[in-house]
């Protein structure tokens, strides 16, 4: 017991256990990171395995990963992409808008409000209960049906229209819980100092909520983005439906992962873009104050 | 090192995963279902079915005149398959009877388009709906011989601008449609080569509504289908004309899965049913009208 | 002239009742403190006297006026009257000088060039100018409230509330601002100051006021309700307050 004592306080012997210490964590580390390389790569063999030496997997790669068909089909289909895109950049301007007017009415406080309240709940609610398809075949092919004068018979117009409508529900509930979740003193500082409450709203509550809720607003862009594929219910050729033609041509799916395959590049970038706002914006995310 | 760098290095081999999949397919050459092709016998013991002694027959829903003919009961609509009415269901009859099975062994399922051709084991001894030989197609499925030659037709509004057009070329500068999985799409696109963007149904219901909202000009179907829907689906519309066959013609056949050793004794009774002049029969009697529509060039 | 006054103000929270008729005078230029315990109900006064919670019972008359009359136009009531809370409330997501020309701007109409020279010069008395690009979260607890202080003051208020306004700020930071609030109350400002901290009311104020269960128990000048109470039940808040070392 002495002795070990007397060993550790020589100061040369301290210093080289400190070293082998410190050898012996990067040690471990060093381990660890092969150990979960080695059987990650396992898995990954064991599961290639499984999958290629099943009895249906030639079928299932001939009709699901054949390169050719995928490439092929890869120009319509990009072509018809461009229609998506168009229309899920012109949609998410109107949501953004119209479902901010709808969380607004439905945060107007006082019975004199009550029925712009009652309204904005009524919306929300049919608009996240009907199924988009549906609403989607009703504007697409009913409106144009009535035949009344100055209604557009665009297809993609209405569809568009359906999904603005559609989407601005889900979105005004987004909203609403940014809204919500910022600090009533805010609203407090901000009468107080006179303001009145649209001024309020938009001055001081709704940045803050906006900022709060940019993920779930994210996530229904990226929801609006592979909806807009249901304009080809109506007829209309995008991404989807070209990939529907091509598969239906040949009896193999590779044109819907050509399709999926763009549907994925876009989601991506747009997610670490996001990410990237985000963790800008972090400084100012909590709010200045005591209690807040 | 923490749990998390374990995870993440476990998603990283994620797309490893999938890269060697499609890699390790090349060379890959085992053959799927071990139904032989060198069966002889045709008897109805003999037969390989989904189920012994019934001969399972698919189509889709709903099933159209002149294919399919008479009052629909649950859950078939427009026309009931199991009436025996209509081109397809007098032949599939036809066929079965061959095959030596009465009108009561024979089952109809309900198929979608879609899933005559998916992968995996298929739900149906086989599956009539119009379907066109291709040679693409004939990789993944196996095709009986034809028992008709389609040609494709225009359906369009009466007195609209396309409804004086007098040739292919003429049709050109209007909005066309077809629905999807049908060869009129590719012949819209190989033949016609419109300049505007054609449209493509998944349902008949979708292309007769958008023909009838004038949403498009014109409707490309085949001949037989285009009786049905001018004389039901879309009133005020006519059938413009027909199409010229190409050498050898647009044909339909039976799809059997690959390798299903059904297949031959299918075309057996096919050509007995050519030979005998049975074929012909029904076409007169189910498909005579499907003549009379002028030809465009 | 009285600034503020309050007539039998009765104030309840669902069945509790917080002020039980409250009458207290404010002169021009009079600095007056409100002292009690926890609940007796000195936040709410402020609060109903900014009319952002409404009264029960009883007036409330800004320079002479009802404002808590029908149909007032209580934006334009609360532009006359600056409130400042024990929380700071700054708004996180603009700059001080953003903070404090916000109002002035979008409720007084100022021009920018207004509402910002007006901003610097009240955030350069306090010693705050060189901070007036930063963001709320940079500051110390001090530093915003006087930065919150700044802001009301932008308006150019006719009374000043404050609600007690250091007790969220660490020791070291309180003196700062109890020195803005001095430098208010000398330059005239009329202010009602609920407060925790006795020796600043002692010596900045010109009439204390007990409060005690929602009334105003006892009131006077300060030296007499801190050194001669009347009522016992001052005395034993006082007592206890000095035990606690704040006194």
């Amino acid at each position: 017991m002495a002795r070990e004592g007397d060993r550790r306080a020589d100061p040369e012997v301290a210093r080289r256990s400190r070293l082998l210490e410190g050898l012996r964590l990067e040690g471990e580390g060093a381990r660890g990171v092969a150990i979960a390389l080695l059987s990650s790569l396992v898995l990954a063999g064991i599961i290639v395995v499984a999958v290629t030496q099943s009895a249906g997997w030639p079928e299932v790669r001939r009709t699901f990963f054949d390169w050719g068909d995928i490439s092929s089909s890869f120009p319509d289909i990009a072509r018809a992409f461009v229609l998506n895109v168009k229309i899920f950049l012109v949609c998410e301007v109107f949501i953004l808008v119209l479902a901010l007017v709808i969380a607004v009415l439905r945060s107007l406080p006082g019975p004199v409000f009550f029925p712009l309240r009652a309204l904005a709940v009524i919306y929300t609610d049919l608009a996240r209960g009907v199924p988009t398809i549906l609403v989607i075949a009703l504007l697409g092919f009913g409106a144009p049906a009535l035949q009344l004068t100055g209604v557009p018979s665009s297809r993609v117009f209405w569809a568009g229209v359906g999904l603005i409508l559609i989407y601005s529900g889900y979105v005004a509930e987004v909203y609403r819980a940014g809204i919500e979740s910022v600090h009533p003193s805010q609203e407090a500082a901000a009468r107080s100092l006179g303001l009145s409450r649209l001024q309020a709203l938009r001055h001081v509550i709704l940045p803050q909520a906006i900022r709060r809720v940019i993920p779930p607003l994210l996530n229904d862009f990226i929801g609006l983005q592979k909806d807009t594929a249901l304009v080809g219910t109506l007829g209309v050729i995008e991404a989807f439906n070209q990939s529907q033609i091509d598969s239906n041509a040949t009896f193999t799916y590779g044109a819907y992962l050509a399709a999926a395959a763009l549907f994925v590049a876009i989601t991506i970038p747009l997610a670490r873009l996001t990410d990237w706002l985000i963790a800008r914006d972090r400084r100012r995310h909590q709010a200045g104050g005591g209690f807040a | 090192m923490s749990g998390q760098t374990r995870i993440s290095l476990a998603v990283a081999a994620l797309p490893v995963v999938l890269l060697a999949v499609v890699a390790a397919g090349c060379g890959s050459t085992k053959p799927s279902s071990s139904g032989s092709t060198t069966s002889a016998s045709c008897a109805k013991a003999d037969l390989n079915l989904l189920s012994a002694e019934k001969l399972t027959v698919g189509t889709d829903n709903p099933a159209y005149p002149p294919w399919f003919g008479g009052t629909p009961h649950k859950p078939w609509q427009v026309s009931d398959p199991r009436s025996g009415q209509g081109y397809e269901s007098a032949v599939a009859y036809a066929v079965a009877k061959q095959l030596g099975f009465s009108k009561g062994e024979v089952t109809w399922t309900h198929v979608p388009f879609n899933n005559s051709f998916a992968p995996g084991p298929k739900s149906f001894d086989f599956d009539i709906n119009q379907v066109s030989i291709a040679p693409a197609r004939a990789k993944i499925i196996a095709f009986s011989d034809p028992y008709y030659t389609i040609n494709q037709s225009i359906v369009v509004n009466k007195g609209t601008p396309i409804a004086s057009a007098t040739s292919k070329a003429a049709l050109k500068p209007y909005e066309l449609g077809a629905q999807l999985g049908t060869t009129s799409y590719q012949f819209i696109k190989d033949k016609i080569e419109p300049s505007k963007t054609p449209s493509v149904f998944p349902t008949n219901a979708g292309a007769v509504q958008a023909l009838k909202n004038k949403q498009i000009d014109g409707l490309v179907v085949d001949l037989p289908t285009a009786f049905y829907v001018t004389s039901v689906q879309v009133p005020n519309s006519k059938i413009l004309g027909q199409f010229p066959a190409e050498p050898g013609g647009e044909k339909v056949a039976m799809v059997f899965a690959k390798g299903n050793s059904l297949r031959t004794c299918v075309n057996k009774a096919l050509a007995t049913l050519k030979g005998n002049g049975t074929l012909k029969q029904l076409q007169q009697q189910w498909l005579a009208k499907a003549t009379g529509a002028p030809i465009l060039k | 002239m009285t600034a503020v006054r309050l007539e039998d103000v009765r104030k309840s929270f669902g069945a509790n009742e917080v002020l039980r008729g409250i009458d207290l005078a404010v002169d021009d230029h009079e600095v007056v403190c409100l002292i009690g315990a926890s609940g007796s109900g000195k936040s709410t006064l402020l609060r109903c006297l900014n009319l952002l919670e409404p009264l029960e019972a009883g007036r409330i008359l800004l320079g002479g006026e009802e404002i808590t009359r029908r149909g007032v136009d209580v934006n334009a009531v609360r532009r006359r009257i600056g409130i400042v809370f024990q929380a700071y409330n700054l708004f996180p997501h603009m700059s001080v000088l953003r903070n404090v020309t916000l109002a002035p701007r979008d409720v007084l109409g100022l021009s920018r060039a207004e509402a910002e020279e007006r901003a610097r010069e009240l955030l350069a008395r306090f010693g705050l100018e060189s901070r007036r690009d930063e963001y709320p979260d940079r500051l110390s607890g001090g530093q915003q409230q006087r930065v919150a202080i700044v802001r009301a003051l932008a308006m150019q208020p006719e009374l000043m509330l404050l609600d007690e306004v250091t007790s969220a700020l660490d020791p070291e930071l309180v003196a700062e601002v109890l020195s803005v609030i001095r430098e208010l109350a000398e330059g005239g400002m009329t202010m009602l100051i609920a407060t925790h901290e006795m020796s600043f009311a002692r010596d900045i104020a010109n009439r204390v006021c007990f409060l005690d269960a929602g009334l105003i128990l006892e009131e006077g000048p300060p030296e007499q309700i801190f050194t001669r109470p009347r009522e016992p039940r001052t005395q034993q808040f006082l007592e206890r307050i000095i035990a606690a070392g704040r006194l």
